[in-house]
Order: C-alpha cells, then sequence, then structure tokens
C-alpha cells in the first residue's frame, strides 16, 4: 500500500466492504426469492434429481474422466492430455470410425434434413395430410433391430437377396454384390438404411408448423409479387419458421452422430476392415468390451464436442433475434 | 367468414388466366402420383416385414424370392411362443419385461415432466433461465456421450441387473420436458390467475387446470418415451447381465443368432413382427395429439 495515502485507503476499505456487503445483501435477496419460490423448486425437484444424477454429472464426470487411465477396478489416475494423443495420433481405427462417422454425418445428416423439410412442405399442400405423415414417420420410430432382419434379406449377398434378384434381373448387375461384406458398400448401405429412418421428430415438427402458418401471409405475398411456390418457401416459410427449424436441425445433428444399432446390426462387429466401425462402435468397444473407461471416456467427449458445436452453430444460423 | 370468402374470391380473380387452372390440376396430380409412390416405396420394408411374419416355411425360401404372402399362417407365432421356451427364458419373459419397462417409463417421464414444466413455463423464480438453458443443452447432444459415468452410477447403486437399471436412468429426458415446456408457454395465463384468486393451491392448480391442458404435451411424451424405451438396445445391453432381465431387442438379436444365421427364420420374422407394431400403434392412436403439440417445438435463439 505504498504511496498510497491513507483517504484513499480508507475509500478502497468502504468501496470493497461495500460490494462485500453489497454481494451478501444479493445473497441474502437471492434466498429470500428462493424461499418465496420453493413451491417452483419443489415441482420441479424429482426431475431435476434425476436429470443432475443421469445427466449433468455424467457429462463433467466424463470430461473428467477422459483425463485418466481408469479400469474400473482402480482409482482413475490422472494421466493429462495422453488419452487424447492417443486417439488422434496412434489410433487407427478410431481414424477410420471417425472419418466413417463423418462421411456419413455429412452426407446422411442434410440429405435427411432437407428431405424432411421437403417431404412435409408436399404434404402440407396434400390432402390426406396425416396418412402421408404417418407413412413417412413411421420408419423412424421401428427397431433397428427388428429392421435388421428385414435389411439383411434386402441386402444379402447372393441371388436371394431382393435388390441383388432385382438389379440381376434388371441386368444392371451380372454377378450379386456383396452389399453387407464389400469394404465399399457397407457405409453406403448404412448410410440408405438409416436415411429411411431419418424423418422423426425434426419431420413431424416440420408438418406441424407448415400448418400453422396462417394462409393470410400465403395471400398477402402473392400480392406482393411472390410468383411462385419456392419463392414462397424461402421467403414467408422459411423465417417464419425457423425456430422449427432449428430444431430440426438439432435433433438431425444428434442423430446423424447417433450411428451406432444399425451399423453394429448390419456390418457386425467389428466390421470387415472395419469399414462400418463408428465413433459409437469404437466408444462401446472401449467402455463396455475393454473396459477401458478413461480412454472411452476422451471418445464420447470428442463427440459431445462435434455434436454441441454444431448445434451451436444451427443455433446461430437459425437466431431469431431482431427478426420480428 | 365473409371477410375470407372474399379473399378467395379475389385470390380466384388472380388465377383466372387461361390456361392457369388446368395446368395448376395437373401439377397437382403429378404431386400425389410422387409423393404416394414414394411413401409406398418407404414402406416396402415394413410391408415385407408384416407380410413375412405370416409366411409359411416354404414361402419364406423360395426362388426366385416373393414379396408377398400366398398362404397366411400364424405358425410363425406359435413357433416363437415354443422354439424359445425350450431355452432357459421363455419369449413371454422378455414380452412381459418390455411392455413392464416401457409402461413404467412413460408413466414416469409424464408425471415427472409435466410437473417440472408448470413452474418453468408458468413461475417466475431465480434459476429458471438457467434450468432451461441446461435442458436445451442437453438435446444438442446424443445422450451415448453420458453412458460410461451413467454405467457407473447405476453400478453404484446397486442397480444393475435390476428394472431399476432399465427405467430410472430414463425418466428425465430432455425432449420430453422441452416440448410440455414450450406447449404450456403458449397457454394464456388468465386460467391460472382466476384459480389462484379463488385460492386454489399450486398442487390443485397443476392437477386440475394444468394437467387437462397440456394432454396433447403429455400424449406426445408418452410416445416418444414409448418409443425410445421400447426400442431401447443400450439399457439391457450394458446394465443387466441375466438372460431373464433382457428386453424384447435382444431377445430377437437372440432369436436371430446374428448375422447369417437362418435357422428359426420363422420365429425371427414373427419377433421382429412383434416388436415393430407396438410402436407404430402407439404413434397411430396419439398422431393428432402429437402434431398438436409440435406445432410449438420450436426453439427460439
Amino acid at each position: 500500500m505504498k504511496g498510497v495515502t491513507w483517504g484513499e485507503q480508507v475509500k478502497w476499505a468502504d468501496r470493497v466492504g461495500r460490494s462485500r456487503r453489497r454481494a451478501a445483501g444479493w445473497l441474502a435477496r437471492l434466498w429470500q426469492e428462493m424461499k418465496k419460490h420453493r413451491v417452483s423448486y419443489y415441482f420441479m425437484a424429482p426431475y431435476l434429481v434425476l436429470f443432475f444424477v443421469f445427466t449433468v454429472i455424467p457429462v463433467i464426470t466424463a470430461i473428467y474422466l477422459s483425463f485418466t487411465y481408469f479400469n474400473v477396478l482402480e482409482p482413475p489416475r490422472w494421466i493429462g492430455w495422453s488419452n487424447y494423443r492417443l486417439l488422434f495420433l496412434e489410433d487407427d481405427v478410431f481414424l477410420i470410425a471417425l472419418k466413417n462417422t463423418l462421411v456419413f454425418a455429412v452426407i446422411a445428416g442434410p440429405i435427411g434434413y432437407i428431405a424432411s423439410f421437403m417431404l412435409a412442405w408436399l404434404i402440407n399442400q396434400l390432402r390426406f395430410r396425416a396418412a402421408y405423415t404417418l407413412a413417412f414417420y413411421v420408419p423412424s420410430i421401428t427397431s433397428g433391430i427388428a429392421m435388421a432382419v428385414v435389411w439383411m434379406y434386402f441386402f444379402s449377398s447372393d441371388r436371394l437377396g431382393l435388390i441383388n434378384y432385382v438389379l440381376i434381373n434388371l441386368g444392371i448387375i451380372n454377378e450379386p454384390v456383396l452389399w453387407l461384406h464389400d469394404k465399399d458398400t457397407i457405409l453406403p448401405v448404412i448410410i440408405i438404411v438409416s436415411l429411411w429412418m431419418s424423418m422423426g421428430a425434426g419431420f413431424l415438427a416440420f408438418v406441424a408448423g407448415l400448418k400453422n402458418v396462417p394462409e393470410e401471409l400465403y395471400e398477402a405475398g402473392r400480392v406482393d409479387g411472390i410468383r411462385n411456390k419456392l419463392e414462397e418457401m424461402w421467403l414467408i416459410t422459411v423465417p417464419l419458421m425457423k425456430p422449427q427449424l432449428l430444431f430440426g436441425a438439432v435433433m438431425a445433428v444428434v442423430s446423424s452422430f447417433q450411428v451406432f444399432g444399425v451399423a453394429m446390426q448390419l456390418a457386425g462387429f467389428p466390421s470387415p476392415l472395419y469399414a462400418g466401425h463408428t465413433i459409437l462402435t469404437h466408444l462401446h468397444d472401449y467402455a463396455f468390451i475393454r473396459y477401458e473407461m478413461g480412454y472411452a471416456s476422451a471418445i464420447s467427449v470428442v463427440l459431445f464436442a462435434i455434436t454441441f458445436g454444431l448445434s451451436r452453430i444451427f443455433m446461430r444460423i437459425f437466431s431469431t433475434h431482431g427478426d420480428y | 367468414m365473409v371477410a375470407q370468402r372474399r379473399e378467395n374470391q379475389h385470390y380466384r380473380r388472380r388465377n383466372m388466366r387461361p390456361n392457369r387452372p388446368r395446368r395448376l390440376k395437373w401439377g397437382r396430380v403429378m404431386l400425389y402420383v410422387f409423393v404416394t409412390a414414394l411413401a409406398a416405396f418407404m414402406a416396402m420394408p415394413l410391408i415385407y416385414l408384416i407380410s413375412s411374419a405370416f409366411k409359411p416355411i416354404e414361402e419364406l425360401f423360395v426362388f426366385p424370392p416373393r414379396f408377398f404372402v400366398r398362404h397366411p399362417t400364424t405358425r410363425n407365432f406359435v413357433e416363437l411362443l415354443l422354439a424359445v421356451s425350450g431355452s432357459s427364458v421363455p419369449f413371454s419373459r422378455f414380452a412381459f419385461n418390455s411392455i413392464f419397462v416401457s409402461s413404467v417409463t412413460v408413466l414416469g417421464s409424464v408425471i415427472l415432466s409435466s410437473m417440472a414444466a408448470y413452474p418453468l413455463a408458468k413461475h417466475r423464480f431465480p434459476g429458471k433461465d438457467l434450468i432451461f438453458l441446461g435442458i436445451v443443452s442437453a438435446l444438442m447432444f446424443a445422450p451415448e456421450v453420458t453412458q460410461i459415468p451413467r454405467y457407473l452410477v447405476v453400478n453404484r447403486l446397486g442397480l444393475i441387473d435390476t428394472y431399476g437399471a432399465l427405467i430410472i436412468p430414463n425418466l428425465a429426458g430432455a425432449l420430453g420436458l422441452f416440448l410440455t415446456k414450450q406447449f404450456l408457454e403458449q397457454i394464456p395465463g388468465v386460467l391460472l390467475e382466476a384459480a389462484r384468486v379463488d385460492g386454489a393451491s399450486e398442487w390443485t392448480i397443476f392437477t386440475r387446470v394444468i394437467m387437462p391442458i397440456i394432454k396433447p404435451a403429455c400424449a406426445t411424451v408418452a410416445m416418444l418415451v414409448f418409443v425410445a424405451a421400447w426400442n431401447d438396445t443400450f439399457s439391457p445391453l450394458v446394465f443387466t447381465r441375466s438372460e431373464a432381465m433382457k428386453t424384447l431387442p435382444l431377445a430377437v438379436q437372440t432369436i436371430a443368432g446374428g448375422p447369417g444365421v437362418v435357422a428359426r427364420t420363422g420365429a425371427v420374422m414373427a419377433a421382429t413382427f412383434v416388436l415393430t407394431m407396438p410402436t407404430i400403434i402407439v404413434f397411430l392412436l396419439l398422431q393428432r395429439l402429437v402434431l398438436e403439440t409440435m406445432v410449438h417445438s420450436g426453439i427460439k435463439a
């Protein structure tokens, strides 16, 4: 406190004291507020407890564990970044899994998303909307394991397989294609099957949202010189649907990185030359087969970072701030 | 009404150019054909599944492969019940596990998310925005990310190989609360104020006013949670050890015997049928309410 006058010191002390008092006062007031609204917390408590135990704390724990060596039997041992170093620099299988997942997400994600919106948009102009909605939505709620039985038959590698049979009869191919055994066709098959299942909650949100766009807006648009349906969609529907589009985008991002069950069922585990290996397959392998929980946590943190980051980007794109 | 009719007349007049109505009609027909064809194409795997579940064994193995069933029979279902009852755990046990776990998860989720959604949508209290931010954030990553700590928690709680392990971790899903809250938010607060003036307690307001209003949202949560729980392979795979605790998806996998096994094809087809139909039926029953809820599903960022 050299070179500071007594008066200044007093002023400082006073200011510190005041801000402390203010902080204490703020806390006290917060506590008062919380007590006043305790009923609200009672209502939320059961959900929040479970949400904390099974979602919030696990995210934090996963991040912590990713910096440790942990095999469940011994307590976790802090090893810094080495799981991540191993993951990106030495684990070739992870890089294959990452590549497969990214290829899958880059193709299946946008196609599924755009198709969901376009189909919802088309359905919205037709009668029998409920029937069409049902037809397109139902695949997404079928069990991946159950349908695998069907896909196995469709993509069977011999002449008995439906697709081989049709293609041979049409003269497109001469020999049956080994759909689920050839490393070049495994991923495309997984993508096709996932696309079949991609009209999920996002699609429903689009169908419901489109129905709710007031007809007068379209009328007004026509008066204002909107010439065709596409222009109408781009200038009126899309801006109004931003919140639903964001919801759909978030759902699409999450589900395109979630590819696991279908891949494991169709391609087997491990798949030929890891052609159907995805981030989640790799995660499952290390977590519940090898019990290398620290390493597996690092894999899950990478997945978390990718999906969360992408979702945040979509939040920017579909921001409605300053729209209205 | 009158205003609307006038609008329509105006619209019609604008489109009265000579060839416009005709072309528009053709476009419509093409659109119907296209969308219907696409729907039929997408329905093919399901139609095949349904048709195959009723195929007698000869028809399952004919060459050339036949898509539709000729002589439908329920033999496959009988075989399913018999074939698996030879092993230690009968098929009915798997079915019971699935039904029990899914129903309890649905019931619990609907109650928990309705209760949590009420204050989140209609009260003002400290921490509200933070909690909602947490819920929205939880929508943004696959729940698989948290599977390792989840496993550790379930293990620590001693729930491994119990129904609790299959139910409790799935009760507090983010999507259900999110949709219920969004739905409730657009309900005007006047009703609640009226009830409050009448001296109703918050609990009475919740059960008497809120619950009837959010029925569509509850139906939606029920549908989504049911689908997730019914199709869940992760929980039984990781949280259970004994055969008797497995649910249908894993049972089907066991019966199918993994890729390339042709034995018991009839039973497998019957099992996949049993596994697939309930989710479709549930959606069919709740579709109208679900779409009513989905109108409010948007995320305002």
